[in-house]
């Protein structure tokens, strides 16, 4: 038994670096592990969850940076990712119809249509949210719930692609699924490859859109790994010839009105004056809105959101009030502040001075469908009600765009034509 | 029958190498022909005073080596050997070894004594040989006192080999007792007290009990501190053994004696020789080990229920102990920065007085400062480098506000001595402590900043001069460099004093790497050290600079690829310089692949640097480096999918990295990798995963494979799993038994040990790893079915970790991910037995009202996902 070696470190740094290099690569791969595991579970959550990936710092890029930032402080603003993905029913179909841009109706013609805005017809189906991510491709409907679950050719949108780029890369589509060819028509690119679009023009996207979705192979025919078909949708410059193309033109699919686009504006969740609807009985079969049972009514008729102090109002932000419902009777009819009430409007029911409306005469129907999630925009009542009595014409689309389109004297032109 | 193994014995150590070569041959071939009659030979060798004293020895060493071996496997297949021979043959074998403890020859009793301790190492906690203790003790009074001699030395090393719960109280007592008394200063016989004084060093542990009882505890700290009076230098030094033994295993009884303790180590430390002055310093060393714990544990507060008591006996002993220490600082060596082996009673005072500034903080600074000022001027080298060294020992511990004030005047004075001073010594100190200085007090933790833009720029001139100073000089200054670009590594992307300088101090440690001596007292390590905290603590600003040294050091790496005919010397200094070169591309690699446009930049020599790494590897024949493996997983980090054109050429390495038990860091590193190529490639992994889950479970199902491998191993069938998705189908029949026997084994700690807690949550945590791994890997695909099976048990031991109530946090986030995991996958097929599991309930509940963020959003997870399966 010799003495013992009692010697200390003398003069020496506690921990060799070739021990902190050790250490330093299993902190960086238990935090990669972690990043795996978070995105392999938030694809789970919700397509919304998605955006919040956008913090991952390889996402935040050059130029977009900033954009990406603003676009995490407006969703965190609004609800926590994980928050939102446990709402249910209402609430859930609430915060995903904030997510989609929700065009106003035309119910007078903008300025500068013929210079600052994009037309292209609408095709009719059912307006989602397509997100490629992992791996897998999900659509959801404006009211939340799961339309496809499936493989694309997006980017990350299905097991076996090549993957180029960052493996968390997703893609954000908006669309409308058309149900006679299966297809999926993108109508606006929302993130792409993991870089929002969101604060990005109108112009930006629709360039990006025709430039990237073609070259994934998404506008192929369906494959194994590529279940449901994209395609582009053609938009025009908003001037007489692309106006006449969009209406008249032909399309693969079955239109259901104009959408008209400001050039200018970027991705604005909810309703939004810089991207519009019209239609007619050439270019939609549902020019006029049905009830529960697919028969037009034969008075218009509006879906309004009941306030605590019973006042009745749109949709829109700020709301509209229409009028207003004295306490007994909402309580005699058993409805609460948040209902959604039906009301008829009758023929001669509105009254507008300047554009502005200044008495509706609404008689009460009932409690609206519970699947709705919100109630009518004052846009959409404007619109029903223009279309019952002096509908927006194709005529005088065409009328502005040909009278705006020679400049500087434009009020001239108008009694040229006339 | 025994055979004459003499001769060959003999032969076995002679100097002719034929010779020697044959003997050792016929010793192995009579071992593998009859092990038994090969023992008894040995023993009978051993045992037999007409034979020569050589033979003998190697005999009893043979002997030894037949019942112990380093490595854990080795070890337990010699002790079923043992347990497992012919009752006769081994009484017959230990009644010889008995025998030879009564030998009149030194070297034969004490080899015995050795081999009998490793016997009963074995025997004991196998309630053998139960005759053993009773038989040394029995006439221990009455025998003469060479064999007396023998039998203290024996119970010494059973003592060593022996875990005191196999031995009963009754004998404990007998071995003390026996011990002590040849302690005692009555005992006329110089090798019997220190034989007994060495055995008491090892019997320690078993005095638990007696320790408790004042009475024999007082009179074995009496007895020890007798000893520490003997004329006899190594009973002295033996004795200040066994008081800094006792010094950490019973802290809590010391009271008592701490005063005789101090006057007695004061005493040595000034007046004896430096064997038994170093022991007397080490006990203070020691105590403040004990208290720099027990204040760290329990921050102080100990109103109420903390299980030990601080005693502060540090800052009691502080004005008499400081003074005492102080002197030992001017008894330097010539040369000692020199010798790598060099410990003095400098260094060990220097080093104690260090640990005393960590356990009483502000109050060691008054003390110490007056022999700073005192000496610091003087024209004796010795008194400058004792006056820096007490300066530089003290920067750890005092409060930044006692010491910024005297640093900052210190700061200046030292960059002058750093230039000037003549002395090598004074300079070599003199570094160090501006290290100590940047690494204590320089940093966004401390509000006063010492280093200013106005002092920024010659501390830099000075510490890059002084790098062309002698190598122990110059390794010192990149130590403080090294500190010096630590204490910015927090300044952000934004903008580092550093950045005006850094191509000029990458230039200077550059030349340091390429310096003639920089072999010479680690300097070139030390550079490349410095170079790479230089590198992680850089910013946007020098980017570029990072950038250009990739080609510099992948040229360095490829210099040492050309060498040939290398002798095993060279082979060796070739083989350290290119883990340097590794470690640094390693770390340059993780900086610049860690934002997307340098990346995009650096992915150009991606290429280059990786057939760089398989040259690295190919050097050797067996054995994969370490350094290179690690610097190819931050490679595999940045460039992700890519990363699939190398895995033709490297996984012929990274098998090898998997099979390498023996260096157990490498095969840990090297699954690490496999994890970091998994996130990379993704499904691209799958060609190479039959070899790789083929290997992990080998590995897994070894007995030579470190415990420390296997945690990570589950972790990386998690990382499989989730890059293959449902192609892991074919592994679940060999993964999933293995996770469940594992669980199962580690639903409960086997101690309560604190080393044992830790490393079953760690294997627990492994484990759950690779259940969540798996789970999401199988998600949304059509054969979740599979999992279907396993769920039960999985649930079960997730149950079951929260009824033991000894997980760590860590487990426990993994756990509760674990049943979101099972839920998300499994759906509404998995409702009701997770509705029936209390994890769902109570663990989760549990979870959910944490504080601790990152359970939290792993139950908030969990949560959401159970509702999900339940409502479908």
């Amino acid at each position: 038994m010799p003495p013992r070696d009692l010697r200390r470190p003398f003069k020496r740094p506690a921990i060799s670096d070739q021990q902190k290099r050790r250490e330093l690569a299993l902190l960086r791969q238990a935090q990669n592990r972690r990043d795996s595991q978070h995105q392999a579970r938030h694809l789970a959550s919700s397509v919304l969850s998605l955006q919040n990936q956008n913090t991952e710092p390889e996402a935040e890029l050059g130029p977009e940076s900033e954009t990406v930032e603003s676009e995490q402080e407006t969703l965190s603003k609004d609800l926590d990712i994980l928050q939102a993905s446990k709402l249910k029913g209402s609430e859930a179909r609430k915060w995903f119809a904030r997510q989609l841009m929700l065009p106003e109706w035309m119910i007078d013609v903008p300025p500068r249509l013929n210079t600052d805005w994009y037309v292209f017809a609408r095709p009719s189906g059912k307006r989602c949210f397509v997100v490629s991510s992992n791996g897998t491709t999900v659509s959801r409907l404006r009211n939340g719930s799961i339309l496809h679950h499936f493989p694309s050719a997006l980017p990350n949108g299905a097991r076996t692609r090549d993957i180029s780029g960052p493996a968390h890369s997703f893609c954000i589509l908006d669309c409308i699924f058309h149900e006679p060819d299966q297809t999926y028509y993108v109508i606006d690119m929302v993130c792409w490859r993991g870089y929002s679009l969101y604060d990005c023009s109108a112009e930006f996207r629709f360039f990006w859109l025709n430039s990237k979705l073609a070259e994934t192979g998404a506008c192929d025919p369906p494959s194994l790994y590529h279940k449901y078909r994209f395609s582009l949708v053609p938009i025009y410059e908003c001037n007489q010839i692309g106006l006449h193309t969009a209406y008249t033109g032909v399309v693969p699919y079955v239109k259901d009105g104009l959408l008209f686009y400001n050039k200018h504006a970027h991705y604005q969740t909810g309703n939004t004056p810089l991207a519009l609807v019209w239609k007619d009985e050439n270019c939609s079969q549902y020019v006029l809105d049905t009830d529960s049972n697919g028969q037009v009514p034969t008075q218009q008729q509006v879906v309004l959101d009941l306030q605590e102090d019973g006042r009745l109002t749109t949709s829109d932000d700020p709301p509209v009030v229409f009028g207003c419902l004295d306490g007994d009777f909402v309580q005699k009819s058993g409805l609460r502040p948040g209902s959604f009430v039906r009301f008829a409007v009758s023929d001669e029911g509105m009254r507008f001075v300047d554009g502005k409306l200044e008495m509706a005469n609404i008689h009460y129907i009932g409690k609206a469908n519970r699947a709705r999630a919100f109630a009518d925009s004052y846009s959409k009542v404007l619109f029903q009600y223009a279309a019952r009595h002096s509908p927006l014409r194709f005529g005088d689309l065409i009328e502005s765009v040909s009278s705006f389109s020679d400049l500087g004297n434009e009020n001239l032109d108008v009694e040229m034509v006339d | 029958m025994a055979m004459e193994v003499t001769q060959i014995l003999l032969n076995a150590q002679a100097v002719d190498g034929t010779v020697r070569k044959h003997a050792e041959e016929s010793l192995k071939q009579f071992q593998e022909q009859n092990l038994p009659s090969f023992l008894l030979s040995l023993s009978g060798e051993l045992s037999n005073d007409d034979k020569p004293v050589d033979s003998r020895k190697l005999a009893g060493l043979i002997l030894k080596n037949a019942l112990d071996a380093k490595e854990q496997h080795r070890k337990l297949e010699l002790v079923q050997r043992w347990l497992s021979l012919d009752t006769t043959v081994k009484a017959q074998i230990k009644s010889c070894l008995l025998q030879t403890l009564s030998s009149p020859v030194p070297d034969a009793r004490s080899t015995a004594s050795q081999v009998i301790a490793k016997i009963a190492g074995i025997e004991l906690p196998h309630n053998q040989w139960p005759e053993l203790i009773g038989a040394l003790l029995s006439n221990i009074h009455q025998l003469p006192g060479h064999v007396k001699q023998a039998t203290l030395e024996t119970l010494g090393y059973l003592c060593e080999e022996v875990s005191p719960d196999v031995v009963d109280q009754d004998q404990v007592n007998n071995i003390l007792t026996a011990v002590v008394q040849g302690m005692n200063a009555t005992e006329g016989n110089n090798d019997i007290r220190l034989a007994a004084t060495r055995a008491l060093y090892n019997a320690l542990g078993f005095a638990q009990v007696n320790f408790t009882n004042d009475m024999e505890r007082d009179y074995i700290m009496r007895v020890v501190c007798e000893a520490t009076l003997s004329s006899e230098l190594k009973i002295r030094q033996a004795a200040f053994e066994c008081l800094v033994s006792i010094s950490s295993t019973y802290y809590d009884k010391l009271s008592p004696y701490i005063q005789d303790i101090f006057n007695i180590t004061s005493k040595a430390v000034r007046e004896d020789e430096e064997p038994v002055a170093l022991q007397a310093i080490e006990f203070w060393s020691s105590i403040c080990d004990e208290e720099i714990d027990i204040l760290e544990e329990y921050g102080g507060d100990f109103s109420g229920d903390s299980e030990i008591i601080c005693f502060y006996f540090i800052k009691q002993a502080l004005p008499a102990l400081v003074p005492m220490l102080l002197e030992t600082l001017l008894k330097q060596e010539e040369d000692q920065d020199q010798d790598e082996g060099a410990w003095n009673l400098a260094m060990a005072g220097g080093t104690c007085l260090g640990l005393v500034a960590k356990t009483v903080g502000d109050d060691v600074v008054p003390l110490v400062m007056p022999f700073i000022e005192e000496n610091i001027t003087k024209p004796d080298w010795r008194q400058r480098e004792a006056a820096t060294y007490a300066f530089g020992s003290i920067l750890e511990g005092p409060s930044p506000e006692k010491l910024i004030s005297i640093v900052n005047v210190a700061l200046i004075f030292m960059l002058t001595a750093l230039m000037k001073d003549p002395n090598n010594h004074v300079k070599d100190t003199t570094a160090w402590t501006l290290g100590r200085i940047f690494e204590f007090l320089h940093g966004s933790t401390v509000e006063t900043p010492i280093i200013t833009q106005a002092n920024c720029q010659e501390i830099i001139k000075v510490l890059l001069q002084v790098m062309k100073d002698a190598p122990n000089v110059a390794e010192k200054a990149c130590g403080a460099l090294y500190f010096l670009a630590q204490g910015y590594e927090d300044v952000g992307s934004s903008s580092s004093p550093l950045t005006p300088f850094f191509q000029e101090i990458v230039q200077a440690l550059l030349t340091v790497t390429h310096r003639e001596d920089a072999g010479e007292s680690r300097l070139r390590t030390a550079a490349y050290e410095t170079l790479n905290e230089v590198v992680r603590c850089s910013t946007d600003e020098t980017t570029p600079m990072v950038m250009q040294l990739v080609p510099l050091i992948m040229m360095e790496l490829h210099q040492t690829l050309e060498a040939q005919k290398l002798s095993s010397d060279e082979r060796e200094k070739q083989n350290e310089l290119q883990g340097l070169l590794c470690g640094c591309l390693q770390v340059i690699t993780q900086k610049l692949g860690a934002s997307e446009p340098t990346r995009f930049v650096f992915m150009q020599y991606a290429d280059q640097m990786m057939s760089l790494f398989l040259r690295v590897f190919a050097c050797r024949s067996a054995t994969v480096h370490e350094e290179a493996m690690l610097a190819i997983g931050a490679l595999a980090y940045a460039t992700g999918s890519e990363f699939a054109k190398y895995m033709p050429e490297f996984y012929k390495y990274l098998e090898m990295g998997l099979q390498n038990f023996e260096e157990y860091q490498v095969c840990a590193i090297t699954v690490g990798v496999v994890g970091d190529i998994c996130r990379a490639l993704e499904d691209k992994i799958l060609p190479y995963c039959d070899g790789i889950m083929t290997q992990l479970l080998k590995n897994l199902s070894s007995n030579q494979l470190h415990r420390t491998v296997k945690p990570p191993i589950f972790s990386c069938f998690g990382d499989i799993a989730l890059a293959i998705g449902e192609n892991f189908e074919k592994y679940l029949m060999y993964s999933m038994p293995m996770l469940q026997s594992a669980a199962e084994l580690f639903a409960r700690a086997s101690g309560a040990d604190e080393e044992i807690i830790e490393y079953t949550n760690v294997l627990r945590n492994g484990i759950l790893e690779a259940y969540s791994g798996i789970f999401q890997g199988f998600k949304n695909s059509p054969k979740t079915q599979l999992l279907m099976p396993y769920a039960p048990h999985i649930l079960q031991f997730l149950d079951s970790l929260y009824i033991e109530k000894d997980m760590d946090d860590l487990v426990m986030k993994t756990a509760i991910g674990v049943l979101g995991d099972l839920a998300d996958t499994l759906g509404g097929n998995a409702g009701p037995l997770i509705q029936q599991s209390v994890s769902s309930r109570d663990f989760l509940n549990e979870c959910l009202s944490l504080d601790d963020h990152l359970i939290k959003e792993s139950a908030e997870w969990a949560k959401l996902a159970i509702s999900r399966a339940i409502s479908v």
